[in-house]
């Protein structure tokens, strides 16, 4: 039912990883430019209701990036909605709207009372409340990113709050985070290792990293990143397609639409 | 029917109604340098349980009576509740017109608490906490008359829907001022352990202290909702407001209210 | 001491206000001052020392279709302790009639230590009239702890309500001069505009005063601490 863990060879390991400062194209990740004019992806089917991602992680792991990545990949293709939950409330939303990524009536932010946590887990009715109202605001949504504020290893989002959720850890903060487990590590229905871009500088090991996210998750994907070489984020985006076209098929259109 | 484990659980913190990301007031009170440290934090607490907490836990008490009519404290423990009220004997025409003047009461509740809370953004929150309530109340209690709550676009009151849930449970009209009442303190309190870093053995030690002006507060309230809806108590705290609306404004809060 | 006042004011066709009733007992004592253009100004004049514990007094004020009122006071009222266990009560009644305006604008009052004072406001407005409503309490006089007063104000506009509010000081008021409440300042006031011809404008806060649009009807509450009654004043001219 989902994809198969993607290994990072088509990540930088090697010593010739350009610094962080290199531009953004970056030619040494194997990548196909999409013809000029064609949409690259088939149209996906419409679902009752909008499937719903949260993106948890440790403070500084790039969760915000990757919203801001998804952003930009799903812009002209989904009716994109986002709840972010920061603990400094809307410092994130902020980021998105400067970022010009998406249309500030599309972000809402939940204060959380320094329990972020909680939030997204134990007390999820602030969050249902901003995913309805994101409806009521803008109308009918394909896909709502629920952005956790950043937490530790053991913040995980309720059953009830998300459909999906993805745990995205970045290789500055060692690469024994995933030997570490936790639950974000483990059970997350995808893992995201980011910042692969800075590997070589801060000394981590992604054969490491990918070999103990392995054992950790069993057949749980794990994706690794560089935002900077792949600014929006394309294969957690094929990830979240593939999520919401299964999504699309439990969730029908009560009204199915069709050509008059 | 009630239990005292039901009486816990609604009065629980760690019932899912969104009170953990509410500090009372408390985060701007403390921004402001007035609350500062344990003996401060009791002024606050006092305060705010005679003022916020009495009014609150008089329109829960009076939400409850609008739900469960007529019957007193001792009927309700022998075992008649709210829940009678429920979805499968609306069809009954007693029940229609029961669900009618309910509706009427509880939209008087609704202008008079308006009424009571000045400030627009303590409106607001009231009505926010209100709606994350009712959710958690629809899921738990399905049959209950949340329904006969007025439509207000932001969210009916949060102590009317108090009152309607704590008679889903079949708490009395007591149990409910207390839960009322008792939230009002414990809330601003564990904001208070988060934001100041006080001591947590001390501050439970604190509402401790406070426990028997909670239940003395509860049992006003709960007499008072026998009164007519413009007659519940109104106390107004000047700088619960000011707090409020200051508050509102800041762009970086850990609290939503 | 218990009295009785009453003032009716009714517009007089030619775009003035006269007083059909006025009359007062000691030590509720009413006098017309010259009329500031068509509105009817009046002062209350205290005719006695207080209000002292066990003094119940009551004013009624009428305004008739498109009569415009003013009220004042000539001095600042002091809830003083009285007989052992009895409260004063000052009780204003007013209904203010379709186009009719009122303006209630009484100097301070003072609860001295001791004091067991009840200041009672219900207001009626219809719909379309307009109403300004000061309440000021001074909490003790100089150097002074007070002793119990409430200052309960209700007001309904167009048979809707728009305040109801009860601001209790003093050894029974638990938290009242704590940072939920009063935050130490020795003043406290509220001024209530009710203009149906002025748009309603957002809440904002400078220092301790806010400004306050209310949800029952074309309505703004200023509501005020300060360390003083000359800052109070300052804060709610509206």
């Amino acid at each position: 039912m989902r994809p198969e863990t993607v290994v990072p060879s088509a990540t930088p390991v090697d010593p010739t990883t350009p610094p962080p400062t290199a531009p953004p194209h970056d030619e040494t990740v194997p990548h196909t430019h999409p013809e000029p004019g064609v949409d690259p992806h088939p149209p996906l089917a419409r679902a009752g209701r909008a499937l719903r991602v949260g993106i948890g992680g440790p403070v500084g792991s790039g969760k915000t990036a990757l919203v801001a990545a998804l952003c930009r990949a799903f812009a002209d293709e989904l009716r994109l909605g986002v709840v972010t939950n920061d603990i400094y409330t809307t410092e994130d939303a902020d980021f998105l709207r400067r970022a010009g990524v998406l249309d500030p009536a599309r972000i809402r932010a939940v204060e959380t009372g320094c329990c972020p946590h909680t939030a997204i887990r134990d007390d999820i009715g602030a969050n249902l409340d901003a995913v309805d109202e994101l409806a009521e605001a803008v109308g009918p949504l394909d896909l709502v990113l629920v952005e956790s504020g950043g937490d530790n290893l053991t913040a995980t989002f309720s059953r009830g709050l998300v459909d999906r959720q993805i745990f995205v850890v970045d290789v500055a903060g060692g690469d024994k985070v995933p030997r570490k487990g936790g639950p974000g590590v483990t059970a997350a229905d995808l893992l995201v290792i980011n910042k692969t871009d800075l590997a070589s500088m801060v000394g981590a090991d992604l054969a490491v990293m990918d070999r103990d996210a392995r054992a950790r998750r069993g057949d749980l994907p794990t994706l690794f990143l560089s935002i900077v070489g792949d600014p929006t984020a394309s294969r957690v985006a094929d990830w979240i397609r593939h999520e919401l076209a299964h999504h699309a098929a439990l969730h029908p259109l009560a009204v199915p639409v069709g050509p008059a | 029917m009630a239990t005292p484990s039901l009486l816990l659980l609604v009065a629980d913190g760690r019932f899912p109604a969104g009170a953990h990301a509410h500090s009372g007031g408390l985060e701007a009170a403390v921004a402001a340098g007035r609350v500062t440290d344990l003996a401060s934090l009791e002024a606050f607490l006092a305060g705010r349980l005679a003022t916020a907490g009495l009014v609150g836990a008089a329109f829960a008490a009076a939400a409850h009576r609008a739900a469960v009519p007529g019957i007193t404290d001792a009927d309700e423990a022998a075992g008649s509740a709210g829940v009678a009220e429920s979805a499968g004997s609306a069809r009954r025409p007693d029940a229609l017109a029961r669900s009618a003047a309910r509706s009427r009461t509880l939209a008087q509740l609704d202008v008079e608490l308006d009424a009571r809370t000045a400030a627009p953004t303590l409106r607001t929150v009231s009505r926010r906490q209100g709606r994350a309530l009712l959710r958690a109340g629809r899921a738990i209690w399905p049959d209950a008359p949340f329904g006969d709550l007025p439509a207000s676009p932001g969210g009916a009151h949060q102590p009317l829907v108090l009152g309607l849930l704590c008679a889903a449970a079949g708490l009395s009209r007591l149990d409910t001022a207390t839960v009322a009442a008792y939230g009002t303190v414990t809330g601003a309190a564990s904001a208070g352990v988060r934001l100041l870093g006080l001591d947590p053995y001390q501050v439970q030690a604190l509402l401790v202290g406070l426990a028997d002006a909670c239940d003395g507060t509860a049992a006003e309230a709960a007499r008072a909702a026998d009164d007519p809806p413009e007659r519940l108590p109104a106390a107004a705290a000047p700088l619960a407001d000011i707090h409020a609306e200051i508050h509102a404004t800041w762009e970086v809060r850990l609290f939503a209210s | 001491m218990r009295a009785l006042a009453r003032l009716v004011a009714r517009a007089d066709g030619r775009g003035g206000t006269v007083l059909v009733e006025l009359h007062g007992e000691t030590p509720l004592l009413l006098r017309q001052t010259p009329t500031d253009g068509g509105v009817a100004t009046v002062h209350l004049v205290g005719g006695a020392a207080g209000p002292l514990a066990g003094d119940d007094l009551r004013l009624e004020i009428e305004v008739g279709p498109g009569a415009a009122v003013r009220v004042h006071t000539v001095a600042a009222s002091i809830a003083l302790p009285g007989r052992p266990g009895a409260v004063s009560r000052m009780a204003v009644s007013a209904v203010v009639h379709a186009g009719a305006t009122l303006h209630w604008l009484p100097e301070q009052l003072v609860a001295a230590a001791g004091c067991a004072h009840l200041a009672e406001s219900r207001v009626a407005v219809a719909a379309g009239a307009s109403l300004r409503w000061r309440d000021e309490l001074i909490c003790g006089r100089y150097g002074e702890a007070p002793g119990g007063a409430v200052v309960h104000t209700q007001v309904d506009y167009g048979g809707r309500p728009l305040l109801r509010q009860s601001l209790a000081v003093g050894p029974r008021a638990p938290g009242w001069a704590g940072p939920a409440v009063l935050g130490g300042a020795s003043a406290t006031g509220s001024l209530l505009v009710v203009d149906p011809s002025r748009p309603a404008e957002p809440a904002t806060v400078d220092g301790t005063v806010a400004r306050l649009p209310l949800a029952g009807g074309p309505a703004t509450l200023w509501t005020a601490t300060a360390p003083d009654a000359h800052t109070l004043r300052a804060h709610l001219t509206g």
